[in-house]
C-alpha cells in the first residue's frame, strides 16, 4: 500500500467538497472544543470542591471515642455467663493519647506517612460584656498544619507565623470574628471550662467557608491550647495524618487502631458522598462530548456516503488501472481522519483558548477566599483522550461508507453509460 | 512458435437477471504477443461481457483465464488489481479521467501506483506518453477541459504508462468522430509495429475492424 499516494487522493477528492468537507471539520473542532472546555471546567471545580473538604481531612486519625466499654465489670467478673445489662454510660476515658510522643515518632518512620500533625481541641467561652459565645480552640501546630492541610490557603487576615511567635496569640473564625466585632490586635477574652480566664490577642481570621464551622471555630498553637487546659506538652487529644497515597487510607487506619488501641477514621468513611458527587459529574462530561461527538460523526459519514456517490466514475478507474478494494477503502477512510485530525487538532486549540477564557473569569466567593477566578484543570490527559476520541469517531463514521466504496463494481459503472 | 499473452479456456457466464441467460458460451481464444485484434458482432452478443472477463474486473464466470500464462482463477483481489495494474491497459469507450487531477497526473496514476519508479521518473514517462501521442501541450490541464478526441489519447497514455503486456479497449472509438477515430487507429497501429505491443479491441466500426490483423467474430455469446 502506497500510504503517500492514497493520502494525496484522498486529498485531491477531499478539495472537491471543500465547502462540505469544511462544515464536517467545524462539526467535530466544535465538540472537541466543548470536550476539552468542560472536562477541564468540570473537574477543576471537582478538585475545588473536594479539596474543599479533603485537604482539610487527615487521611487518618488518631483519637479517643468516648464510648461504654465493650467488656463490663460483670463480663469480667463472671466470663462464662450471659448478663443483660442496660442503661450502660460510657467509660470516663481519658480524651488524650497515651504515650502520645511514641506514636508520633513511630508513625514519622512509617514509609506510607507524608507528614504527622497534633491537634487539641479546647471547649472555651468568648466574653464581651455580659454575653458568653461558646466557641472551640483548635490547638495546632501551625506550620505542619499549613504543609499538610493548606491552612493557609484559609486565612484571611495576619500571618501563620505569629500564631508561634507571639504568645498569647489566637485566630478567630470569621463568623466568631463577626460576632466578637474583632480586628486584628485587638485583644479578647476567653473563660476555659474550669473558670480560668485569659485575654488573647488576635492575630489573624480564619475563613473554611462552613460557616457552622466559622461561627464557632478559632485557632492557637497547640502549647497555648495546653496551658488554657492546664495539660502537660504531651497531651494531645488528636493526631492526623497524611499519607502518600490517599487510597491506603482505610486499610492503614484500621492497622493503627489495632496497633496503638485507638480510634482511627480515615478519611473515605468520613467522606464518602464527595467521591459520589465527582462521579457523577464526570459521567454527564462524557455523556454530553460523546453526544456531540456522535452528531459530528453522523456529518462525516454523510458527506462520505455523497462523496462516493459523486464520485462513483473516479472510483471505478481507479479500480480499473489497478487499485484494489483495499485502497478505494483506505482512500476514503483517510478523507474521514483527515476531516477528524484537522477538527481534532483546531478542537484542541479552541478547547484550550476557551478554558483559558474561563481561567481568567473573575469567581468570587464567600466560602472560598483564595479563589479569585473559576477553576480550571488544565490536564495533558484531556487532550489525549480529546483527539484519541476526534480520531476514533471519525475512523468508524468512515468505516462504512469507505467499505461500501470498496465494494463497487467498476463493470457496473463502465458498462452502465 | 509465438508468445501467447492471454488465453481462455471454456468461458461461460450466466446472468441471472431477470432470468437466467448464458451469455458467454464456451469461448476458446488465445491471443499472441504483438496481435492486433479486435473483436467484432451485433449488440448484446457479449462483447463487453468478454472484455471484462478478460481484464479481470469481472470474476464470476466458469472456465478458467490465463494471463501470461498464469491462471486468474481464485485469485484475491489484491492479486487481481496488481495484474490490472502491471500487465493490462484499458481504455473505455467513454473517456473515463479524474476530473480532479490534471492530465499529466492522471496519466501518472497507475504508475505511482505500482511503484516501481520514482515519481520523477513517472513524470517523465508520462510526458514522453503525451508527447508520442501529441497531447504533451495539454499536460496542465485539468482533465476536464479536453475534447473528446484528446482525453482518449490521454486514456491510452494513461494505459500505456506501465508498460502493459497487453491493451484492452471497448469500443475506444466509439465515441469518437471519423477523423479522431483514425487517428486513435494509426496510433494503435504504431504501438503493434514499433513496440510489439498487443491490443486486443471491442469495436462495432467495420472499417476499423478491417485495417487489424486478426477478427474475432461474436454471435450470442459464441465465438464463430
Ligand atoms: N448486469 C447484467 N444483468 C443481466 N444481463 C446483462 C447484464 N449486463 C449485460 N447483460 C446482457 O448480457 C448481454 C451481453 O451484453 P454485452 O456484453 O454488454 O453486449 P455487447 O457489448 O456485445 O453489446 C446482453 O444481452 C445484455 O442485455
Ligand atoms: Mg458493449
Amino acid at each position: 500500500m502506497n500510504l503517500k499516494l492514497l493520502i494525496n487522493i484522498a486529498k485531491t477528492l477531499l478539495m472537491a467538497r471543500f465547502r462540505q468537507t469544511l462544515i464536517a471539520a467545524i462539526g467535530v473542532m466544535f465538540s472537541i472544543t466543548m470536550f476539552i472546555t468542560l472536562i477541564s471546567f468540570m473537574t477543576g471545580l471537582n478538585g475545588l470542591l473536594d479539596g474543599l473538604i479533603l485537604n482539610r481531612t487527615p487521611h487518618v486519625r488518631l483519637y479517643n471515642e468516648i464510648k461504654p466499654a465493650i467488656k463490663q465489670p460483670s463480663n469480667i467478673a463472671f466470663p462464662n455467663e450471659l448478663f443483660l445489662v442496660s442503661s450502660i454510660k460510657s467509660e470516663n476515658v481519658r480524651k488524650d493519647i497515651y504515650n502520645s510522643a511514641s506514636v508520633i515518632q513511630f508513625l514519622k518512620q512509617d514509609e506510607r506517612v507524608d507528614g504527622v500533625a497534633t491537634k487539641l481541641n479546647a471547649p472555651v467561652f468568648f466574653t464581651i460584656g455580659d454575653i458568653k459565645i461558646a466557641a472551640s480552640v483548635s490547638g495546632i501546630e501551625p506550620m505542619e498544619e499549613n504543609r499538610l492541610f493548606k491552612f493557609g490557603d484559609y486565612l484571611t487576615g495576619g500571618d501563620l507565623k505569629s500564631l508561634i511567635q507571639e504568645s498569647n496569640s489566637i485566630m478567630l473564625g470569621k463568623g466568631l470574628a463577626d460576632k466578637l466585632m474583632a480586628k486584628i490586635g485587638d485583644v479578647v477574652y476567653l473563660n476555659t471550662p474550669n473558670g480560668d480566664r485569659y485575654d488573647f490577642k488576635v492575630v489573624g481570621f480564619v475563613q473554611i467557608g462552613i460557616a457552622d464551622i466559622d461561627n464557632i471555630q478559632c485557632y492557637a498553637s497547640i502549647q497555648t491550647t495546653q496551658k488554657i487546659l492546664g495539660k502537660p506538652s504531651s497531651y494531645v487529644t488528636d493526631i492526623q495524618v497524611r499519607l502518600k497515597d490517599i487510597k491506603q487510607a482505610p486499610s492503614v487506619a484500621k492497622e493503627y487502631a489495632q496497633l496503638f488501641n485507638l480510634d482511627a477514621m480515615d478519611v473515605q468513611t468520613a467522606n464518602a458522598q464527595f467521591e459520589t458527587g465527582t462521579g457523577v459529574r464526570n459521567i454527564i462530561t462524557y455523556a454530553v462530548s460523546i453526544t456531540l461527538l456522535v452528531v459530528a460523526g453522523f456529518g462525516i459519514y454523510n458527506i462520505l456516503n455523497m462523496l462516493i456517490y459523486e464520485k462513483m466514475d473516479t472510483i471505478a478507474i481507479l479500480k480499473a488501472t489497478g487499485f484494489s478494494g483495499s485502497d478505494v477503502k483506505w482512500i476514503f477512510i483517510l478523507i474521514s481522519m483527515i476531516i477528524g485530525v484537522a477538527g481534532g487538532v483546531f478542537g484542541l486549540i479552541f478547547g484550550y483558548l476557551l478554558s483559558s477564557v474561563i481561567d481568567n473569569l473573575p469567581f468570587e466567593t464567600q466560602a472560598l477566599p483564595t479563589i479569585s477566578t473559576f477553576p480550571v484543570n488544565f490536564n495533558v490527559a484531556f487532550y489525549f483522550i480529546g483527539i484519541t476520541f476526534a480520531l476514533v469517531t471519525t475512523y468508524l463514521a468512515g468505516l462504512f461508507p469507505a467499505l461500501k466504496a470498496s465494494k463497487i463494481d467498476p463493470v457496473i459503472i463502465i458498462r452502465g453509460k | 512458435m509465438s508468445d501467447i499473452v492471454l488465453e481462455t479456456r471454456k468461458i461461460s457466464k450466466l446472468f441471472h437477471d431477470p432470468v437466467t441467460v448464458k451469455v458467454l458460451d464456451d469461448v476458446n481464444i488465445s491471443i499472441n504477443k504483438g496481435d492486433f485484434v479486435s473483436i467484432v458482432g451485433k449488440s448484446g452478443c457479449g462483447k463487453s461481457t468478454l472484455l471484462y472477463i478478460l481484464s479481470t474486473m469481472d470474476t464470476d464466470f466458469s472456465g478458467d483465464l490465463l494471463i501470461d500464462k498464469e491462471s486468474m482463477k481464485k485469485r484475491p483481489d489484491s492479486y487481481l488489481s496488481r495484474i490490472r495494474n502491471e500487465k493490462i491497459g484499458f481504455v473505455f469507450q467513454f473517456h473515463y479521467l479524474v476530473d480532479e487531477y490534471s492530465v499529466l497526473h492522471n496519466v501518472m496514476l497507475p504508475g505511482l501506483k505500482l511503484g516501481k519508479l520514482s515519481t520523477k521518473e513517472v513524470e517523465h514517462n508520462a510526458m514522453q506518453h503525451l508527447k508520442r501521442l501529441g497531447v504533451e501541450d495539454q499536460a496542465l490541464k485539468s482533465a476536464n477541459r479536453l475534447s473528446g478526441g484528446q482525453k482518449q489519447r490521454v486514456a491510452i497514455a494513461r494505459a500505456l504508462i506501465n508498460n502493459p503486456l497487453i491493451i484492452m479497449g471497448d469500443e475506444p472509438t466509439g465515441n469518437l468522430d471519423k477523423k479522431n477515430s483514425d487517428i486513435v487507429f494509426d496510433i494503435f497501429k504504431e504501438l503493434v509495429e514499433e513496440n510489439n505491443q498487443t491490443i486486443l479491441v471491442v469495436t462495432h466500426d467495420p472499417d476499423f475492424a478491417e485495417r487489424t490483423d486478426r477478427i474475432i467474430e461474436m454471435s450470442d455469446g459464441r465465438v464463430l
